[in-house]
């Protein structure tokens, strides 16, 4: 028996990067989990190389009927659903000076609104029946970075935004977590990326390194274990909580 | 027994009740040998004896520097390695004011939460090295972050092991020799320490109730929601985790 059997779980962001790596540690773990991610395709290839316990949908979360019909295929593909995690988001590179207001309106709805949307959906159907919600936030969402505006205000929110949906949860006696994970740096497709439009992507990089005193780089599962235990019964104490993964960045 | 800590050699401090015990059995469970320690010396082998062979008693009053070294020289003589420290031991006090609190509560309290912390750091290092790595979970608390006014020596001293917590996995990512570093926050927990504080009381229902009031959750946690923690923090799943406090406390500091 898996740490987290009887889990029915919706994975956003679920075909790459932390979303990804969540939805194959909980399957391990006995979860059932439905993958769900803009990328529809990238998404049914997650659920096929997990096999039975996994299903896949198509899920923009910036968009309120995707997310309906994204909850209705949970519902019917599980009978149930116990398990958010929020991990669908986007970076862009941008200070207060450079970046545009297109952009940051596409960081906030994807990153704070598409966390609020889930958050709310997951609410209202778990206070029935209990659950837990686990939102992706950043190291980010703590320290901000003068180069990353718009992110770093981004997982400011999704950090804040958790302890509002725990507290009014754990108020009203429903047994619902909702605690925030805050990634370091992480290899993900979406680290690649911002490498990639850098000027000098190499130096970028070694910089990057430079922050983690730890001297490895982590990988997505590093995350994905501490969505494990959030989502199972361990942390049944746990909510409203902030748990930074990142390499010791944080502790200087 | 799934294994999360197969062929891990760990060492507890305050291994004879609450945290340090349950953390004891659930590391044991999982697959780890395990030295329980504690100036309590009956019910420590009491918990030694909970561990289905898997480990044993050793005398540790963690403010003395010589029974560290042979607590050291016990765990390596027996186990050949050390790779997970506990650092659980801890007091509170009574009196625990700024205008109550004299020399003798403030020493009791910094001299084993904090001093006897750093001092299982500063011996953990070295055999750990040499294995290559290893984890040291401290345990701080919710009084970390937040302020008490009953607690003045307490709330100095494990904010002081927040930050020697820090201070000490900075120091070993320099040097590359894969020791991580960490503190759990719990809540107000219904262990021995609370109990006997509740004892002192006239009102012991009613101050319960106040503190399980003060948790988002309404409820206070046990023993056991730590030990889950500890266990992760303890196993190679935290590999990318170091010098962060994890909070444990049924949303204490939420708001």
């Amino acid at each position: 028996m898996g740490r987290c059997e009887g889990a029915m779980a919706l994975v956003t962001g679920g075909a790459s990067g932390i979303g990804a790596a969540a939805a194959r540690l909980l399957a391990a773990q006995s979860a059932r989990v439905m993958i769900a991610d803009r990328n529809a395709e990238g998404a049914a290839r997650v659920a096929r190389e997990i096999g039975e316990a996994a299903a896949s949908v198509a899920l923009d979360v910036a968009d309120a009927a995707s997310w309906e019909a994204a909850v209705a295929a949970t519902l019917e593909a599980f009978g149930g659903w116990n398990v958010l995690v929020n991990s669908a988001g986007i970076l862009r590179h941008g200070s207060v000076e450079s970046e545009t207001l297109d952009d940051w309106r596409q960081v906030m709805e994807i990153n704070v609104k598409g966390t609020w949307r889930g958050c709310k959906l997951a609410v209202a159907h778990m206070k029935e029946t209990g659950g837990s919600i686990v939102n992706i936030s950043s190291i980010a969402g703590i320290e901000a970075g003068g180069d990353l505006c718009a992110y770093s205000v981004s997982k400011g929110a999704v950090r804040q935004l958790t302890k509002s949906v725990a507290l009014y949860c754990a108020e009203r006696g429903w047994q619902v977590r909702c605690n925030s994970v805050h990634p370091g740096i992480i290899e993900t497709p979406m680290l690649d990326t911002y490498f990639a439009e850098q000027p000098d992507p190499q130096a970028e990089r070694a910089a990057w390194d430079q922050v983690m005193p730890l001297g490895i780089r982590g990988e997505p599962e590093d995350i994905g274990h501490m969505i494990v235990y959030l989502a199972s019964a361990e942390s049944r104490l746990v909510t409203g909580a902030e748990m930074v993964v990142d390499g010791g960045a944080m502790a200087r | 027994m799934s294994g999360r800590l197969k062929n891990k050699v760990a060492l507890v401090t305050g291994g004879a009740s609450g945290f340090g015990r349950a953390s004891a059995i659930r590391l044991a469970e999982e697959g780890a040998l395990v030295c329980v320690t504690d100036v309590n010396e009956d019910e420590g082998r009491e918990t030694a004896a909970m561990l289905g062979g898997r480990g044993f008693f050793q005398r540790l009053d963690v403010t003395s520097d010589g029974d560290w070294t042979e607590t050291m020289r016990a765990v390596l003589g027996r186990y050949a390695k050390l790779d997970v420290l506990v650092n659980s031991a801890g007091i509170a006090a009574a009196r625990d004011n700024i205008e109550e609190c004299d020399d003798a509560i403030w020493d009791a309290v910094m001299d084993v939460n904090l001093t006897g912390t750093y001092l299982g750091c500063r011996h953990a290092i070295a055999p750990m090295r040499r294995a290559g790595g290893g984890s040291i979970v401290n345990l701080a608390s919710v009084l970390a972050l937040k302020g008490e006014g009953g607690a003045l020596a307490y709330c100095a001293s494990k904010g002081g092991v927040r930050l020697l917590t820090k201070a000490v996995a900075v120091h070993c990512g320099r040097q590359k020799n894969g020791i991580r570093c960490n503190a759990i926050c719990p809540g107000y927990m219904l262990t021995a320490m609370l109990y006997d504080f509740l004892d002192t009381l006239n009102d012991r229902e009613g101050e319960h109730a106040r503190l399980a009031s003060m948790h988002a959750l309404g409820r206070l946690g046990d023993a056991d929601d730590v030990a889950q923690m500890v266990l992760f923090l303890a196993s190679d799943e935290s590999r990318f985790v170091t010098g962060t406090e994890m909070v444990v406390d049924g949303g204490f500091t939420a708001g």
